[in-house]
Protein backbone atom coordinates (compact mmCIF):
# COMPACT_ATOMS: atom_id res chain seq x y z
CA UNK A 1 0.00 0.00 0.00
CA UNK A 2 1.62 4.01 -0.91
CA UNK A 3 0.69 6.63 1.18
CA UNK A 4 0.40 10.20 -0.21
CA UNK A 5 2.45 12.33 1.99
CA UNK A 6 2.17 15.21 0.13
CA UNK A 7 1.59 15.99 -3.55
CA UNK A 8 0.92 19.32 -5.35
CA UNK A 9 -2.88 20.41 -4.59
CA UNK A 10 -5.52 20.03 -6.78
CA UNK A 11 -6.30 23.86 -5.97
CA UNK A 12 -3.48 25.11 -8.60
CA UNK A 13 -3.73 24.78 -11.94
CA UNK A 14 -0.78 23.12 -13.44
CA UNK A 15 1.36 25.79 -14.95
CA UNK A 16 4.58 26.84 -13.84
CA UNK A 17 4.44 30.38 -12.05
CA UNK A 18 6.06 33.35 -12.52
CA UNK A 19 7.61 33.92 -9.33
CA UNK A 20 11.30 34.33 -8.70
CA UNK A 21 13.09 31.01 -7.06
CA UNK A 22 11.95 30.69 -3.18
CA UNK A 23 9.38 34.22 -3.35
CA UNK A 24 6.98 33.28 -0.53
CA UNK A 25 3.93 34.00 -3.28
CA UNK A 26 4.09 30.43 -4.48
CA UNK A 27 3.88 28.60 -0.93
CA UNK A 28 0.65 31.07 -0.23
CA UNK A 29 -1.23 30.14 -3.17
CA UNK A 30 -0.58 26.55 -2.26
CA UNK A 31 -1.87 27.38 1.16
CA UNK A 32 -5.07 28.98 -0.23
CA UNK A 33 -5.32 25.74 -2.58
CA UNK A 34 -4.95 23.33 -0.07
CA UNK A 35 -7.56 25.18 2.13
CA UNK A 36 -10.00 25.70 -0.71
CA UNK A 37 -9.59 21.77 -1.82
CA UNK A 38 -10.38 20.53 1.98
CA UNK A 39 -13.36 23.10 2.40
CA UNK A 40 -14.47 21.50 -0.72
CA UNK A 41 -14.86 25.58 -2.16
CA UNK A 42 -12.77 25.03 -5.56
CA UNK A 43 -15.63 25.38 -7.77
CA UNK A 44 -17.32 27.92 -6.21
CA UNK A 45 -14.95 30.77 -4.33
CA UNK A 46 -13.87 34.10 -6.48
CA UNK A 47 -10.53 35.48 -5.60
CA UNK A 48 -9.96 38.87 -6.30
CA UNK A 49 -6.14 39.89 -7.35
CA UNK A 50 -3.82 42.96 -6.97
CA UNK A 51 -1.35 45.11 -8.84
CA UNK A 52 1.70 43.52 -7.51
CA UNK A 53 3.72 40.58 -8.39
CA UNK A 54 0.47 38.35 -7.58
CA UNK A 55 -1.42 40.30 -10.49
CA UNK A 56 -1.45 36.48 -12.35
CA UNK A 57 -2.24 34.87 -9.54
CA UNK A 58 -5.96 34.09 -10.62
CA UNK A 59 -3.70 31.61 -13.57
CA UNK A 60 -2.27 29.90 -10.70
CA UNK A 61 -5.05 29.08 -8.39
CA UNK A 62 -7.75 27.03 -10.27
CA UNK A 63 -10.82 28.97 -8.56
CA UNK A 64 -12.68 32.11 -10.22
CA UNK A 65 -10.72 35.44 -10.34
CA UNK A 66 -11.26 38.70 -11.01
CA UNK A 67 -8.14 41.51 -11.35
CA UNK A 68 -8.53 44.77 -9.87
CA UNK A 69 -7.26 48.22 -10.24
CA UNK A 70 -4.71 49.02 -7.92
CA UNK A 71 -5.40 48.82 -4.14
CA UNK A 72 -9.02 48.39 -5.47
CA UNK A 73 -9.29 44.66 -4.62
CA UNK A 74 -11.49 45.52 -1.11
CA UNK A 75 -13.85 47.50 -3.38
CA UNK A 76 -14.20 44.64 -6.13
CA UNK A 77 -14.72 42.18 -3.25
CA UNK A 78 -17.66 44.16 -1.69
CA UNK A 79 -19.38 43.93 -4.67
CA UNK A 80 -18.78 40.26 -5.42
CA UNK A 81 -19.87 39.22 -2.19
CA UNK A 82 -22.66 41.40 -1.35
CA UNK A 83 -23.94 40.06 -5.14
CA UNK A 84 -22.94 36.40 -4.33
CA UNK A 85 -23.52 35.76 -0.53
CA UNK A 86 -22.96 32.16 -0.59
CA UNK A 87 -19.53 32.40 -2.56
CA UNK A 88 -16.64 32.25 -0.60
CA UNK A 89 -14.77 35.73 -1.58
CA UNK A 90 -11.50 37.04 -1.11
CA UNK A 91 -8.34 39.10 -1.90
CA UNK A 92 -5.29 38.84 -2.31
CA UNK A 93 -3.19 41.84 -1.87
CA UNK A 94 0.68 42.96 -1.62
CA UNK A 95 1.85 45.49 0.88
CA UNK A 96 2.35 48.60 -2.27
CA UNK A 97 -1.42 47.53 -2.92
CA UNK A 98 -2.97 47.25 0.73
CA UNK A 99 -0.96 49.74 2.65
CA UNK A 100 -0.12 52.01 0.35
CA UNK A 101 -2.22 52.83 -2.96
CA UNK A 102 -5.03 51.14 -1.59
CA UNK A 103 -4.64 52.18 2.24
CA UNK A 104 -8.52 53.97 2.35
CA UNK A 105 -10.23 51.22 0.59
CA UNK A 106 -9.31 48.45 2.87
CA UNK A 107 -10.08 50.85 5.86
CA UNK A 108 -13.77 51.44 4.46
CA UNK A 109 -14.32 47.72 3.94
CA UNK A 110 -12.88 46.56 7.34
CA UNK A 111 -15.35 49.32 8.98
CA UNK A 112 -18.52 48.70 7.07
CA UNK A 113 -17.47 44.70 8.42
CA UNK A 114 -17.64 43.50 4.78
CA UNK A 115 -18.51 39.62 4.73
CA UNK A 116 -15.02 38.89 2.21
CA UNK A 117 -11.70 37.49 3.21
CA UNK A 118 -8.41 39.79 2.99
CA UNK A 119 -4.94 37.82 2.35
CA UNK A 120 -2.37 40.29 2.97
CA UNK A 121 1.02 39.53 1.60
CA UNK A 122 3.08 41.63 3.39
CA UNK A 123 7.05 41.69 2.09
CA UNK A 124 8.06 45.42 3.71
CA UNK A 125 8.73 46.24 -0.63
CA UNK A 126 7.28 46.91 -3.73
CA UNK A 127 8.77 43.32 -5.50
CA UNK A 128 7.00 43.96 -8.84
CA UNK A 129 8.47 47.18 -9.72
CA UNK A 130 11.79 46.59 -8.69
CA UNK A 131 12.46 46.55 -4.81
CA UNK A 132 11.10 50.29 -3.89
CA UNK A 133 10.07 51.47 -0.25
CA UNK A 134 6.93 50.78 0.51
CA UNK A 135 4.82 52.10 3.92
CA UNK A 136 6.26 48.41 5.55
CA UNK A 137 9.39 48.62 4.84
CA UNK A 138 11.44 48.22 8.17
CA UNK A 139 13.65 51.39 9.92
CA UNK A 140 17.33 51.25 8.71
CA UNK A 141 16.43 48.75 5.48
CA UNK A 142 17.63 49.19 2.49
CA UNK A 143 15.55 49.57 -0.74
CA UNK A 144 15.75 50.89 -4.18
CA UNK A 145 14.48 54.71 -2.85
CA UNK A 146 16.39 54.56 0.57
CA UNK A 147 19.61 53.42 -0.42
CA UNK A 148 20.54 54.22 3.37
CA UNK A 149 18.11 52.45 4.60
CA UNK A 150 14.82 53.74 5.81
CA UNK A 151 14.99 56.82 7.72
CA UNK A 152 12.20 57.48 10.45
CA UNK A 153 12.57 61.24 10.40
CA UNK A 154 12.38 61.40 6.11
CA UNK A 155 10.63 58.40 5.30
CA UNK A 156 8.16 57.83 8.57
CA UNK A 157 7.53 54.67 10.44
CA UNK A 158 6.40 51.09 9.55
CA UNK A 159 2.41 50.55 9.33
CA UNK A 160 1.09 47.78 11.11
CA UNK A 161 -1.87 47.19 9.18
CA UNK A 162 -3.42 44.14 11.12
CA UNK A 163 -3.08 45.73 14.19
CA UNK A 164 -4.53 49.76 12.70
CA UNK A 165 -7.63 47.50 11.53
CA UNK A 166 -8.23 45.36 14.28
CA UNK A 167 -9.31 48.54 16.01
CA UNK A 168 -12.19 48.70 13.77
CA UNK A 169 -15.77 47.46 15.37
CA UNK A 170 -15.95 45.35 11.10
CA UNK A 171 -13.27 43.30 12.05
CA UNK A 172 -14.30 39.96 13.17
CA UNK A 173 -11.05 37.59 12.80
CA UNK A 174 -7.52 39.49 11.91
CA UNK A 175 -4.46 36.91 12.59
CA UNK A 176 -0.49 37.59 11.59
CA UNK A 177 1.07 34.39 10.32
CA UNK A 178 4.25 33.41 8.42
CA UNK A 179 5.11 30.64 6.28
CA UNK A 180 9.31 31.13 6.96
CA UNK A 181 9.22 28.34 8.57
CA UNK A 182 7.12 24.59 9.07
CA UNK A 183 5.39 25.04 12.40
CA UNK A 184 4.84 28.79 11.10
CA UNK A 185 3.72 27.44 8.17
CA UNK A 186 1.44 25.51 9.80
CA UNK A 187 -0.14 27.95 11.82
CA UNK A 188 -0.68 30.21 8.06
CA UNK A 189 -2.85 27.37 6.94
CA UNK A 190 -5.16 26.92 10.14
CA UNK A 191 -5.33 30.76 10.04
CA UNK A 192 -6.60 31.04 6.45
CA UNK A 193 -8.57 28.17 7.08
CA UNK A 194 -10.38 29.77 9.93
CA UNK A 195 -10.57 33.13 8.04
CA UNK A 196 -13.06 31.54 5.68
CA UNK A 197 -14.74 29.36 7.58
CA UNK A 198 -15.69 32.40 10.00
CA UNK A 199 -16.69 34.46 6.55
CA UNK A 200 -19.05 31.65 5.61
CA UNK A 201 -20.63 32.69 9.10
CA UNK A 202 -21.24 36.04 7.70
CA UNK A 203 -19.57 37.49 10.87
CA UNK A 204 -17.83 40.55 9.74
CA UNK A 205 -14.31 41.26 7.70
CA UNK A 206 -11.79 38.60 8.22
CA UNK A 207 -8.31 39.16 7.51
CA UNK A 208 -4.86 36.90 7.62
CA UNK A 209 -1.60 39.06 7.23
CA UNK A 210 1.30 36.61 6.43
CA UNK A 211 4.80 38.04 6.61
CA UNK A 212 6.24 37.21 3.54
CA UNK A 213 10.21 37.22 1.93
CA UNK A 214 10.86 38.74 -1.08
CA UNK A 215 14.70 37.25 -1.81
CA UNK A 216 15.35 38.98 -5.02
CA UNK A 217 14.35 42.13 -4.14
CA UNK A 218 16.23 41.95 -0.90
CA UNK A 219 18.97 40.61 -2.19
CA UNK A 220 19.06 37.24 0.36
CA UNK A 221 19.31 34.17 -0.87
CA UNK A 222 16.14 32.68 -0.22
CA UNK A 223 16.46 30.57 3.31
CA UNK A 224 18.47 33.90 4.31
CA UNK A 225 15.68 35.58 3.19
CA UNK A 226 13.18 32.91 5.09
CA UNK A 227 14.76 33.67 8.25
CA UNK A 228 15.38 37.05 8.32
CA UNK A 229 11.27 37.12 8.09
CA UNK A 230 11.41 35.32 11.65
CA UNK A 231 14.13 36.66 13.16
CA UNK A 232 13.84 40.54 11.98
CA UNK A 233 10.31 41.34 10.70
CA UNK A 234 8.06 39.80 13.47
CA UNK A 235 9.96 41.79 15.95
CA UNK A 236 8.79 44.50 13.90
CA UNK A 237 5.29 42.89 12.97
CA UNK A 238 4.60 40.01 15.94
CA UNK A 239 2.87 37.16 14.82
CA UNK A 240 0.04 36.24 16.57
CA UNK A 241 -4.10 36.53 16.77
CA UNK A 242 -4.81 40.71 16.96
CA UNK A 243 -8.90 39.85 17.12
CA UNK A 244 -11.15 37.06 17.09
CA UNK A 245 -14.98 37.52 18.42
CA UNK A 246 -15.68 34.29 17.90
CA UNK A 247 -12.94 33.85 20.89
CA UNK A 248 -14.69 32.97 24.67
CA UNK A 249 -14.18 36.28 26.90
CA UNK A 250 -11.43 35.70 29.51
CA UNK A 251 -13.06 35.04 32.87
CA UNK B 1 7.90 1.52 5.67
CA UNK B 2 10.11 2.86 2.94
CA UNK B 3 9.89 6.76 1.62
CA UNK B 4 9.86 8.20 -1.65
CA UNK B 5 10.88 11.34 -2.47
CA UNK B 6 10.17 12.38 -6.81
CA UNK B 7 11.30 15.32 -8.20
CA UNK B 8 9.48 17.25 -10.98
CA UNK B 9 12.71 18.22 -12.67
CA UNK B 10 12.23 21.10 -15.00
CA UNK B 11 9.72 22.91 -12.62
CA UNK B 12 12.41 23.22 -9.90
CA UNK B 13 13.70 26.93 -9.39
CA UNK B 14 16.65 25.88 -7.02
CA UNK B 15 15.58 27.76 -4.26
CA UNK B 16 17.24 25.72 -1.81
CA UNK B 17 13.97 26.03 0.45
CA UNK B 18 14.03 22.58 0.75
CA UNK B 19 17.04 22.02 0.83
CA UNK B 20 17.11 24.25 4.25
CA UNK B 21 14.10 22.46 6.07
CA UNK B 22 14.87 18.94 5.49
CA UNK B 23 15.86 17.67 9.29
CA UNK B 24 17.50 14.56 7.36
CA UNK B 25 20.10 16.95 5.62
CA UNK B 26 19.95 14.59 3.03
CA UNK B 27 18.61 16.90 -0.04
CA UNK B 28 21.15 19.40 -1.83
CA UNK B 29 21.09 21.33 -5.42
CA UNK B 30 22.79 18.95 -7.76
CA UNK B 31 25.29 21.51 -9.82
CA UNK B 32 26.28 19.12 -12.24
CA UNK B 33 22.72 19.16 -13.70
CA UNK B 34 20.79 22.70 -15.35
CA UNK B 35 17.37 21.70 -15.94
CA UNK B 36 15.10 23.30 -18.79
CA UNK B 37 15.05 26.94 -16.82
CA UNK B 38 18.68 27.25 -15.98
CA UNK B 39 18.62 25.94 -12.59
CA UNK B 40 20.60 23.36 -10.77
CA UNK B 41 17.61 21.35 -9.32
CA UNK B 42 17.19 19.85 -5.91
CA UNK B 43 17.80 16.30 -5.33
CA UNK B 44 17.88 13.55 -2.75
CA UNK B 45 21.19 12.10 -1.72
CA UNK B 46 20.20 8.82 0.83
CA UNK B 47 16.79 8.06 -0.08
CA UNK B 48 16.98 5.43 3.26
CA UNK B 49 17.30 8.45 5.57
CA UNK B 50 14.17 9.88 4.73
CA UNK B 51 11.50 10.07 7.37
CA UNK B 52 8.77 10.90 5.03
CA UNK B 53 7.89 13.86 6.95
CA UNK B 54 7.15 15.94 4.00
CA UNK B 55 8.28 19.05 4.97
CA UNK B 56 10.23 19.43 1.71
CA UNK B 57 7.48 18.77 -0.51
CA UNK B 58 5.35 21.36 1.51
CA UNK B 59 7.82 24.19 1.56
CA UNK B 60 8.54 24.29 -2.15
CA UNK B 61 6.96 27.36 -4.06
CA UNK B 62 6.68 25.37 -6.96
CA UNK B 63 5.28 21.94 -5.65
CA UNK B 64 8.06 20.31 -7.53
CA UNK B 65 8.11 17.82 -5.32
CA UNK B 66 6.05 14.38 -3.95
CA UNK B 67 6.46 12.55 -1.14
CA UNK B 68 5.19 8.89 -0.75
CA UNK B 69 5.65 5.99 1.57
CA UNK B 70 5.44 2.86 0.60
CA UNK B 71 4.51 0.21 3.60
CA UNK B 72 5.77 -3.47 3.04
CA UNK B 73 3.50 -5.91 3.17
CA UNK B 74 3.01 -8.19 5.61
C1 LIG C 1 -2.11 53.30 -10.42
C2 LIG C 1 -0.78 52.63 -10.38
N1 LIG C 1 0.23 53.17 -9.69
C3 LIG C 1 1.42 52.55 -9.63
C4 LIG C 1 1.65 51.37 -10.28
C5 LIG C 1 3.01 50.72 -10.23
N2 LIG C 1 3.04 49.53 -9.36
C6 LIG C 1 2.88 48.30 -9.84
S1 LIG C 1 2.99 47.11 -8.68
C7 LIG C 1 3.25 48.27 -7.46
C8 LIG C 1 3.48 47.85 -6.02
C9 LIG C 1 3.75 46.42 -5.83
O1 LIG C 1 4.13 46.11 -4.51
P1 LIG C 1 3.32 45.15 -3.56
O2 LIG C 1 1.89 45.51 -3.53
O3 LIG C 1 4.04 45.18 -2.25
O4 LIG C 1 3.38 43.72 -4.24
P2 LIG C 1 4.62 42.77 -4.57
O5 LIG C 1 4.98 43.08 -5.99
O6 LIG C 1 5.70 43.07 -3.58
O7 LIG C 1 4.06 41.40 -4.41
C10 LIG C 1 3.25 49.55 -8.01
C11 LIG C 1 3.48 50.78 -7.21
C12 LIG C 1 0.56 50.84 -11.02
N3 LIG C 1 0.66 49.66 -11.66
N4 LIG C 1 -0.64 51.47 -11.05
S1 LIG D 1 10.14 40.36 -7.02
FE1 LIG D 1 9.92 39.59 -4.93
S2 LIG D 1 7.68 39.39 -4.59
FE2 LIG D 1 8.05 39.57 -6.81
S3 LIG D 1 8.16 37.44 -7.56
FE3 LIG D 1 10.27 38.11 -7.15
S4 LIG D 1 10.67 37.47 -5.03
FE4 LIG D 1 8.44 37.41 -5.33
S1 LIG E 1 10.38 14.04 3.34
FE1 LIG E 1 11.43 15.03 5.08
S2 LIG E 1 13.24 13.75 5.46
FE2 LIG E 1 12.47 13.18 3.43
S3 LIG E 1 13.67 14.47 2.01
FE3 LIG E 1 11.76 15.59 2.48
S4 LIG E 1 12.26 16.94 4.21
FE4 LIG E 1 13.90 15.38 4.07
S1 LIG F 1 12.00 24.12 -2.85
FE1 LIG F 1 11.21 23.36 -4.84
S2 LIG F 1 11.93 24.86 -6.36
FE2 LIG F 1 13.13 25.20 -4.50
S3 LIG F 1 14.98 23.91 -4.80
FE3 LIG F 1 13.51 22.65 -3.67
S4 LIG F 1 12.40 21.50 -5.25
FE4 LIG F 1 13.45 23.20 -6.29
Amino acid sequence: MTQIIYQRSKGLKDVETHYCPGCHHGIIHKLIAEVLVEMDLLDTAVGVSPVGCSVLAGNYLDCDFVEAAHGRAPAVATGIKRVLPNHLVFTYQGDGDLASIGAGEIVHATARGEHFTTIFINNAIYGMTGGQMAPTTLLGQKTTTSQSGRDPLLHGRPVRMAEMLSTLDGMAYCERVTAANMPELNKAKRAIKKAFTLQMQGIGHTFVEVLSACPTNWGMSPADASAWVKSTMSQVYPLGVKKDITAEEKP
Amino acid sequence: MKPEVIFNLNRCKGCGLCVSVCPRKILKLDTSVTNIKGYHPSVISDQSQCIACGSCARVCPDSVITVLKHEEDT
